[in-house]
């Protein structure tokens, strides 16, 4: 097994890690490591080299400019007994032992599930875009977006730009909600602006809000139509399209965090104003916070990094910076609430958790997901809960069950 | 009074007691701490074999393994019950001489098994590497998926009447109560001790271990391996001295899943997972079954065996207190024991003759009364 040293370790290379690796690099040795082939994270990992923001393409420019040790395709799945974690590469497992540790993980989309969500042509919002930028020809294809959250408009706009027919964006927040939302970006000029420039190429796109897949069905199964259901402002209407990309705002990747044995409450790891966690020598930084947005992945990554490298003085610096960020996060959070009638959407015999087809109805008499899990298996498959473990926390309150390595499958010679 | 018997533990052992019991018409509850097959039944890996250790050990081991026989026909199919057979796998002409000498054991004792040689091995598990001299095949074990089991045994007790009580902590027994921490006591006329590893807390005087164990489990791919294989060496490494050990121990799933097993640690006491013992494990496995390098592990975890100096089980009546018995201890063979154990708990109950002698597994070996 080969060995990596690093004075400061970080752990995923999107807008948080890089910015993290990039502000420790010119006091410290760094090194990132991350699962795919190429740096950028969720955001600009599928566009290197057409990245339109100047800021974001200087940062990947400087993260690429030889000062960081970068380690791609290297997915960390676990720490062993004495504090060093575990990665797998195409060519076997890597140690890597660091003096600081920087956890930058991001976050993934949450599903919920609803009938017919498990069709071949209902797909992740984030993950259908992700499709396109890898090259998914969708010119022409009839789209319905769903969910909640400003991804789903982000998507549309990527979509739409691709050539797809947006039919609608369903999002099942309030029109209050936004609203109050958008009125508190008087602070955030930037993202008015983005804002603006986004519904103006959107503007023949119907943007519903109070609207909600109920339903979705493929009736004719030689097509690839489906029919989907949309409750909107309490109306339902049924849509005809060629693919339903869904997606209920984003959870955090807390994984890497948890096994570690890092505070983690609600949902997001604790950390203190330098990003440190409840382990002294290991920082977090972006979304495994909370969800925030790039920006606040942006800074708080600046802020891990400097403090991780010991400069502390220049970390507060930029501590009003992150406060204004955090409270935009908040607010986004607060906008994107989901609200409670989602909780009723699926019957009996929707598959919740998707790796051991466990139905809805099997899982209602239970009090937490570890019985569940004992008593109908739901969550032991290869997913490990990561995606029926946030639908049923919302579903029923369960809480997370404990995390073990590997937190990812693994090839048994790589464990 | 309310019941007749109360069972302090929902294992698969409390959960087979409560099933005996309740059938014979006596009212039970179940009082469980966590929850439903919570603790070292979770993470056991539910073959059902028969064993040869001792005379006690193979008696057991083959009354339980008829009874889960006779349960078959109503087991729901989610009990993943598979008649798969397991297949001792000898390395070498040592371990080949064991084959036969098992083969013999076996047969005296109406237990058929087949001698494989190595193209008949390699034949009926081609996943196994060339070069290994062969091994015995015993048809009759079996592989079941003992948390969907030990649920079925507790809602048929539940259909005969019994209770359930979960979240409650037992802390103190007597002859005619439990005792639960929150200060409430549950009144009995007997009871069952089936607490598992923890049970000598509650019966002072037993002598029960905790042996670590992992378990590795895969993705699904079906027909990579077809029967229960486990080698030769199993019987010197897992009740060897108490030094760690690995075996060689592969499960085929009825889902298609491969379970590889298995350690032994004495001595350790939280269920982290240890690396270095977990790579030994799977060294070990490769040395067998190369392609198992290759497949996707969803998950690791560790099991707490409960284990007793002589390896066999406590069943049977507490000496020095009345009306109270013991099921506990049954190391790593508490999944098969677990019918077994059962019946000759209400053996013991209704005092009624055991279809086996029982002397061997009672507390009184450990325990001798003043
Ligand atoms: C599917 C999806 C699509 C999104 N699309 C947009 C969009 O179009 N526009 C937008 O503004 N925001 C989008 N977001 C939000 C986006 O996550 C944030 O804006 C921003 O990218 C957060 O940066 P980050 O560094 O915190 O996380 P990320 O960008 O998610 O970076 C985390 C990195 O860590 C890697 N990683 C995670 N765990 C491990 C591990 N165990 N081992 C090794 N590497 C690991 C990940 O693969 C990833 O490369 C999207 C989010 C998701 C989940
Ligand atoms: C890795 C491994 C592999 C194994 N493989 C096999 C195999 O292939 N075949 C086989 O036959 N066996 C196997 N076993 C052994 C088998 O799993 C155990 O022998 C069996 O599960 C023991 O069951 P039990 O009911 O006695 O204990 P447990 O399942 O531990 O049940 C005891 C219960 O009592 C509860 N409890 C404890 N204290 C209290 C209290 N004070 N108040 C209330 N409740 C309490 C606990 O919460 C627990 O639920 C394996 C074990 C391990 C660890």
């Amino acid at each position: 097994m080969s060995k990596v040293r690093a004075e400061v370790l970080v752990i995923g290379g999107g807008a948080a890690g890089m910015s993290a690796a990039l502000a420790a690099s010119a006091y410290a040795d760094v090194t990132v490591v991350d699962d795919n082939p190429m740096l950028g994270g969720q955001i600009w990992r599928a566009e290197l080299g057409k990245i339109k923001s100047p800021d974001a393409k200087r940062l990947v420019e400087q993260v690429n400019s030889g000062k960081v040790n970068i380690i791609n395709n290297a997915q960390v799945f676990g720490s062993d007994s004495h504090g060093c974690l575990l990665a797998e590469t195409p060519d076997g497992t890597i140690e890597l032992t660091f003096e600081k540790l920087i956890l930058a993980t991001g976050a993934r989309e949450r599903f919920l599930p609803f009938p017919g969500w498990t069709l071949p042509n209902v797909l992740g919002a984030g993950g259908l875009q992700a499709m396109v930028k890898g090259g998914l020809n969708i010119a022409d294809t009839r789209v319905i977006v769903a969910g909640t959250g400003p991804l789903l408009l982000a998507v549309a706009d990527h979509l739409k730009a691709k050539g797809a027919k947006v039919i609608c964006i369903a999002e099942q927040a309030p029109a209050s909600k936004i609203r109050g939302f958008a009125l508190g970006l008087w602070r955030f000029p930037a993202k008015i602006a983005q804002g603006v420039a986004l519904r103006m190429r959107l503007r023949d796109v119907p943007y519903w809000t109070d609207s909600w897949v109920t339903d979705c069905v493929n009736d004719d199964e030689t097509t690839h139509t489906i029919s989907v259901t949309v409750s909107q402002s309490g109306v339902a209407r049924t849509l005809e399209c060629d693919l339903l990309a869904c997606g209920f705002h984003l959870v955090p990747n807390t994984e890497v965090a948890a096994v570690l044995g890092c505070r983690i409450d609600d949902g997001t790891v604790r950390v203190d104003e330098f990003q440190q966690t409840s382990i002294a020598n290991i920082y977090c930084a972006g979304e495994p916070t909370g969800i925030g947005g790039v920006e606040a992945s942006l800074i708080e990554g600046k802020i891990a990094g400097l403090a991780a490298a010991g400069q502390i003085d220049e970390a507060r610096r930029h501590f009003a910076e992150n406060g204004k960020t955090r409270r935009f996060g908040d607010a986004l959070n607060a906008a994107f609430t989901l609200r409670d009638e989602l909780r009723s959407l699926a019957s009996a015999d929707t598959v919740v958790c998707r790796c051991e087809d466990v139905e809805y109805g099997r899982l209602i008499e239970f009090a937490n997901s570890r019985e569940a899990k004992l008593q109908t298996r739901c969550g032991m498959g290869p997913c490990q809960g990561r995606i029926c473990g946030p639908a049923n926390e919302f579903l029923f309150g369960w809480k997370p069950g404990t995390v073990r390595p590997p937190i990812f499958p693994v090839k048994m010679e790589d464990l | 009074m309310k019941f007749d018997v109360a069972i302090v533990g929902g294992g698969i052992v409390g959960a087979a007691c409560a099933y005996s019991l309740s059938r014979e018409g006596l009212k039970v509850v179940v009082i469980e701490s966590a929850g439903i097959a919570s603790g070292t039944t979770a993470a056991g890996m539910g073959h059902i074999v028969v064993m040869d250790d001792s005379e006690a050990q193979f008696a057991l081991t083959r009354y339980s393994q008829q009874l889960w026989n006779k349960l078959v026909p109503g087991l729901p199919k989610l009990a993943e019950f598979e008649n798969c057979g397991t297949i001792w796998v000898a390395a070498d002409d040592e371990e080949m001489a064991e084959v036969r000498r098992k083969h013999s054991f076996y047969a005296e004792r109406g237990i058929r098994s087949e001698i494989l040689d190595e193209a008949s091995l390699s034949a009926a598990e081609p996943n196994l590497r060339r070069g290994l001299a062969g091994g015995l095949l015993v048809s009759g074990d079996s592989v079941v998926y003992q948390l969907f089991a030990t649920r079925f045994l507790i809602d048929t007790a539940k259909r005969n009447g019994a209770e359930l009580m979960v979240g409650k902590d037992v802390v103190g027994i007597d002859a005619d109560s439990v005792l639960i921490s929150d200060g409430t006591t549950i009144k009995c006329g007997n009871v069952v001790n089936a607490a598992g590893f923890t049970a000598a807390g509650l019966s002072p005087g037993l002598k029960i271990a905790k042996r670590k164990g992992h378990l590795i489990i895969t993705e699904r791919y079906p027909n990579f391996a077809r029967h229960q294989l486990v080698e030769l060496g199993y019987l010197k490494s897992a009740h060897g001295s108490a030094t760690d050990s690995v075996a060689f121990n592969v499960q085929p799933r009825s889902t298609g899943q491969i379970l590889l097993g298995s350690s032994r640690q004495f001595g350790a006491v939280d269920g982290e997972i240890d690396h270095a013992i977990l790579r030994r494990m799977t060294a070990r496995a490769f040395e067998y079954m190369p392609a198992l390098r290759d497949l996707s592990t969803v998950r690791v975890w560790t099991g707490f065996r409960p284990a007793t100096p002589d390896n066999l089980p406590y069943i049977g009546a507490m000496p020095g207190q009345a009306n109270v018995y013991i099921a506990a201890g049954h190391e790593g063979l508490g999944i098969t024991t677990s019918l077994g154990t059962g019946e000759l708990i209400a053996d013991a109950i209704l005092g009624r003759e055991p279809a086996i002698p029982a002397e061997p597994y009672s507390p009184a070996r450990e325990i001798k009364e003043h």
